[in-house]
């Protein structure tokens, strides 16, 4: 860990205002104090907003579905009544992911920014990371990458996106509320982040010094029928392998509408958009379910280590789909 | 409650860790504890190569950092340690790998550099702005890498012996039922809860190093002859332990180069290495290849055995497990064939890893043994059955006692074995499909010499002293049980010492021993105290017991008693030896340990005997483990909801610890079988996953139940106290039962260790 001068923010406008460039925010730092004593983050400021926690309710219910603190903790959010009834999708996401310590810690807003677990990444010694350090190359591309994405991957990058939340989000139309030097703004969950191209080290569509403060999940007929299924290697404390973000509008025996976002395999949030649209209007049963995950998958491009995810995100789709199917609601 | 001050204790009671309460609110020190003022802390900069050479540090960068005093690197330390040798070579060192001795580069993860600074902080920051430039060569990764060098186990060691008797080949040719399958394990590290760490500090010319080991006079006579000093002129301190499972058994090089920090600096200094330097400073267990050859009659009797495997290890020192005197002395065969071989690679040197040679062979002959159950159609228990065997099939000799199928007669009971439907992938329970599997677990009993200070006072209170070592094992506790059963004391008046130089020395904490050499010393120094003060009441005018025998007196809750429980007081009968204190330094030599074994042990050297090495016969304690699996039909995630093991290995000294301790080794298996594997980039011979979040162990969701069942079994040849070893039994058949239960859920048969779900996605979901 390299010295860092230290400011603490009393509120977003001025927190937004003190970050230049070499400056990052400090919420939970559960990724970015690890990322500064593996030397992988230098910032010269931490900008700290944890004064902002309790600056707006965890959850505001409002006419339209839900405004989310962004300053909130994971697992206040996750343990809201509203969440757990309403929008079981969140409260899962966020329940399912690290350790109660790291959910107590973790803000959402710094959720969704977390860094990918990529080792090459998160180790300097390793000489070639395109996130790291542009333009030295990628590792993990013919190196070990078991857990590495095949949707939205490069030849320059093919580091998953690690997070949990941010695929409920994408799969619930979610927006983002942010301030920045230029003042407020809301953008789509879905233009948050960024595939890697050639530009790896680029992870979000955010501007310097801008703070996300809140997202906004619209109500829908889709919330309540919600699940997120995460399917990995233990049964707690672990990234996902694959995981599916699926929220239904069953009428009768068909799918009105559905909303699919797939995780662990993808360089950023992916929303499955075209097998949401396979399942419109079908009755779901294994073979459409079956269907539309093949369609989920159909450009994924995989390496040796992680050809297997590709069958089992798939799967993952699958059985997702039938289990939300058969929630009663 | 057995708990109670009066009590007297019995050998076998479940009673509470001496040490608990110590270690639970934080007042026990571990190695980087010690309260010293003012240390340097040092930083290690590890090599991001596996093979070539370091053409040049700059440390200009390093040396601005405020704080930083010192940089030790090649240049500056090249003939500041003496080389010692490898530790199956007659020396002391896990790796003869010298970090700082050259510019070269053995293996990825070595020690290139140790920055020395006035925080902790200072020096990482200190070690992450070293320039280091390497002239790389292409490593040799592990197996199947160009340019590796394959040894055959006989010609690596001197001792080695390939276990072989009849003729394998031709028996195998004619048997009726056969197996013939290739097997692997994998890369695996020990990653003790604590961290590497090494503190030292020099007073004049006495060195005294604090260093969590397993073996404290084996580090003392080796750090000495690394440094050229006097044995007695170092001291090493290691009261507790925060983990060990062999990684702390042999001394690294890192010790030395932090005691030769500390005298230059005129300063002591700590070291805590990084998780991630963890994986490549100290040892791991390397990954094995297995090929096995069943042939069976009709009936399941084993006709033939063939077990030929190969061992990475590093590019100088010849480690290797050798885990075929287990496997091929498990059930009788008239046909045995064996080789082991050794790969020497650009790793670092491999160590000691708990059940170093059985857990990496049993898991080939546990499955094969299940792959020829099936082939039979035969319970894979009744296979077992008809293996057994009371005298091993190599030499003929005599197991002590042995009592697997009374391990598989009371698991099947336990575990409802009768449910099992033998047709795989036939039992589910909704979306999970259920597997049952099961396998034989064995490991040696083997003991060294060992020397103890027990002392009594008049007021009633003893003390043991001996340089042995709890690792987490619970062995303060059962040393203090034995000296209190012995001495007629509540539990509560014995206090124990262990893991300093300064007391008699015992074996290293490795192969299970420490539980039957230091309980049996501590015995016969106790007897030796009971002896003093028994004769002296035989012959006493003043005392109830003149005239009797004086071996039929014994101490009892506080009192000298004889065969009819009159007696006198401890005190009453004590003053006729002294008015203070009677202290017996005691020693004793095992079975089959060589005579000059109590002189070795005070050289640090190791002393064990036992297993399949005696002359005469053979001791192993045995069981059985079973395992309940289920694996998610359409996704194929692995979940393991219940793992029981039965076990027989001769006296429990302390049913709770010894529960808890084969419980961790049943935990462990799952873990070996589903979870832990080292990854390695065999591009640049590094090691990926260096870190508690890629490294998988299983959290306690992943373990819902597991089960320990204790069978009591009386073995009077093996020791006086009748112990075997059972810190290692636990964790030996797990892996081949877990992967006989994914058979048995799923239909397919796993080889390769850790079992992941993506070796079972090949087929369609059921």
């Amino acid at each position: 860990m390299r010295p860092f001068s230290y400011v603490r923010a009393e509120d977003a406008i001025t927190a937004s205002q003190s970050i230049g460039a070499g400056s990052a925010f400090l919420a939970g730092g559960t990724t970015l104090l690890d990322l500064m004593k593996l030397d992988v983050m230098r910032p010269e400021t931490l900008v700290d907003i944890n004064s902002l926690r309790g600056s707006a309710p965890a959850v505001a219910l409002t006419q339209g579905g839900l405004r989310l603190s962004a300053f909130a903790s994971m697992a206040e959010t996750a343990a809201d009544p509203n969440i757990e009834h309403d929008y079981p999708i969140i409260a899962q996401s966020l329940a399912l992911a690290a350790s109660p310590q790291l959910r107590n810690m973790a803000t959402l807003g710094g959720n969704v920014l977390q860094r990918t677990r990529c080792n090459y990444f998160r180790n300097p010694s390793w000489r070639a990371c395109n996130k790291r350090e542009p333009g030295s190359g990628c590792a993990a591309l013919d190196g070990v990458n078991r857990k590495h994405a095949v949707l939205g991957v490069s030849p320059h990058c093919i580091a998953s996106y690690a997070g949990d939340f941010a695929q409920a989000l994408i799969a619930l139309d979610a927006a983002v509320e942010t301030i920045g030097p230029a003042g407020p703004r809301v953008i789509k969950f879905e233009a948050l982040h960024r595939t890697p191209g050639d530009t790896p080290q680029t992870e979000t569509n955010l501007g310097q010094g801008e703070l996300i403060t809140a997202f906004i999940v619209p109500r829908a007929p889709w919330t309540r029928r919600s699940l997120y299924l995460k399917i990995r290697d233990r049964e707690s404390y672990e990234f996902a392998l694959a995981s599916a973000a699926v929220a239904l509008d069953i009428e009768g025996d068909a799918v009105k509408q559905a909303r699919i976002a797939l995780g662990g395999i993808a360089t950023r949030p992916w929303r499955a958009h075209a097998a949401e649209q396979a399942l419109a209007g079908k009755p779901l049963n294994e073979d459409i379910a079956n269907h539309a995950s093949q369609l989920a998958l159909a450009h994924a491009s995989a390496r040796q280590g992680n050809a297997f995810k590709v069958e089992l995100a798939r799967r993952t789709l699958r059985r997702a789909l039938l289990q939300a199917a058969s929630m009663k609601v | 409650m057995t708990d109670t001050a009066e009590a007297n204790v019995r050998l076998g009671d479940p009673l509470n860790r001496i040490d608990a309460q110590a270690k639970v609110t934080g007042a026990a020190r571990y190695g980087s504890d010690p309260d010293i003022a003012r240390p340097v802390f040092a930083f290690l900069a590890v090599s991001s190569i596996a093979r070539g050479h370091i053409t040049r540090i700059d440390d200009r960068q390093a040396r601005a950092v405020s704080g930083v005093l010192d940089i030790l690197t090649h240049e500056n330390m090249a003939a500041a340690i003496r080389p010692v040798k490898f530790i199956s070579e007659g020396g002391y060192m896990g790796s003869s790998i010298m970090p700082l001795s050259s510019p070269r580069v053995f293996h990825a993860g070595q020690i290139v550099a140790v920055v020395l600074a006035d925080s902790f902080e200072a020096a990482r920051e200190g070690a992450h702005r070293l320039a280091i430039s390497y002239a790389d060569e292409t490593p040799s990764a592990g197996f199947d890498s160009e340019g590796v060098e394959v040894v055959p186990g006989a010609d690596a060691s001197k001792e080695h012996q390939d276990p072989k008797i009849g003729d394998a080949e031709a028996a195998f040719a004619a048997a009726p039922v056969k197996v013939d399958a290739q097997y692997s394990t994998p890369t695996q590290h020990h990653n003790p809860l604590e961290l590497f760490t090494t503190t030292c500090a020099w007073e004049a010319d006495k060195l005294t190093l604090w260093e969590s080991s397993q073996n404290v006079h084996a580090f003392k006579n080796g750090l000495a002859q690394q440094l050229g000093i006097n044995p007695e002129n170092v001291r090493v301190i290691s009261p507790y332990i925060g983990g060990a499972f062999g990684s702390r058994g042999s001394l690294t090089q890192r010790t030395a180069l932090i005691a030769v920090a500390a005298k230059r600096l005129g300063r002591p200094v700590k070291l805590v290495a990084s998780r991630d330097q963890g994986f490549t400073i100290a040892s791991y267990r390397a990954e094995t290849r297995h090929h096995i050859r069943l042939g069976a009659d009709k009936d399941g009797k084993l006709q033939s055995l063939t077990h030929e495997a190969f061992e990475v290890t590093s590019r100088p020192d010849p480690y290797m497990v050798s885990g075929t005197d287990a496997s091929t002395r498990l059930y009788a065969c008239p046909n045995v064939s064996s080789k082991v071989s050794i790969v020497h690679a650009d790793r670092s040197t491999p160590g000691f890893m708990r059940a170093p040679p059985e857990v990496p062979y049993l898991f080939p002959l546990e499955s094969a043994m299940d792959e020829l159950a099936a082939a039979l159609q035969m319970d894979p228990v009744e296979l077992r059955r008809v293996n057994d065997t009371k005298t091993e099939p190599i030499k003929g000799l005599p197991y002590t006692s042995r009592s697997l199928m009374q391990c598989f007669d009371k698991g099947t009971k336990a575990f409802d074995w009768q449910r099992r439907d033998p047709r795989p992938g036939s039992m589910r329970d909704g979306d999970w499909l259920v597997g049952l599997g099961c396998a034989s677990t064995m490991y040696p009993t083997q003991m060294g010499a060992a020397t103890a200070r027990v002392s009594l006072t008049l007021s009633g209170t003893a003390k043991v002293q001996t340089a042995a070592h709890d690792i987490g094992t619970g062995a303060y506790t059962v040393i203090a049980m034995t000296a209190a059963e012995r001495l007629g004391l509540p539990i509560q008046k014995v206090t124990v010492e262990l893991g300093d130089t300064e007391l008699p020395p015992a074996p290293g904490a490795g192969g299970s021993n420490t539980t039957a050499s230091v309980c049996n010393v501590v015995a016969k120094a106790c007897e030796e105290i009971r002896a003093k003060v028994a004769n002296a009441a035989s012959s006493a005018e003043d005392s109830k017991l003149k005239g009797q025998d004086q071996k039929a007196l014994r101490f009892s809750a506080g009192r000298l008693v004889g065969p009819d429980g009159a007696g006198e007081e401890l005190e009453t009968a004590m003053r006729r030896v002294t008015n203070g204190a009677i202290e017996i330094y005691a020693e004793n030599t095992p079975h089959g340990v060589k005579p000059d074994a109590i002189e070795k042990l005070y050289q640090g050297a190791q002393t064990l005997a036992g297993g399949a090495k005696l002359q005469d016969r053979i001791q192993f304690a045995f069981g059985a483990e079973f395992v309940e699996l289920r694996v998610h039909r359409i996704t194929r995630e692995i979940r393991c909801p219940r793992v029981l093991g039965v076990f027989a290995a001769g006296r429990i000294m302390n049913m709770k610890t010894a529960t808890s301790q084969l419980m961790g080794g049943l935990i462990w298996g799952v873990s070996s079988a589903l979870h832990e594997g080292t990854e390695m980039d065999r591009r640049y011979g590094r090691f990926y996953n260096t870190d508690l979040a890629e490294y998988l162990i299983p959290v306690n969701a992943d373990i819902p139940a597991a089960e320990v069942i204790l069978l009591p079994e009386e073995d009077h040849e093996i020791n006086e106290l009748g112990i075997k070893g059972i810190g290692e039994l636990g964790n030996v058949g797990t892996n081949a039962a877990v992967a006989n239960a994914v058979f048995h859920a799923t239909g397919v048969r796993i080889r390769n260790l850790p079992i992941r779900l993506e070796q079972l996605l090949g087929t369609a979901s059921i």
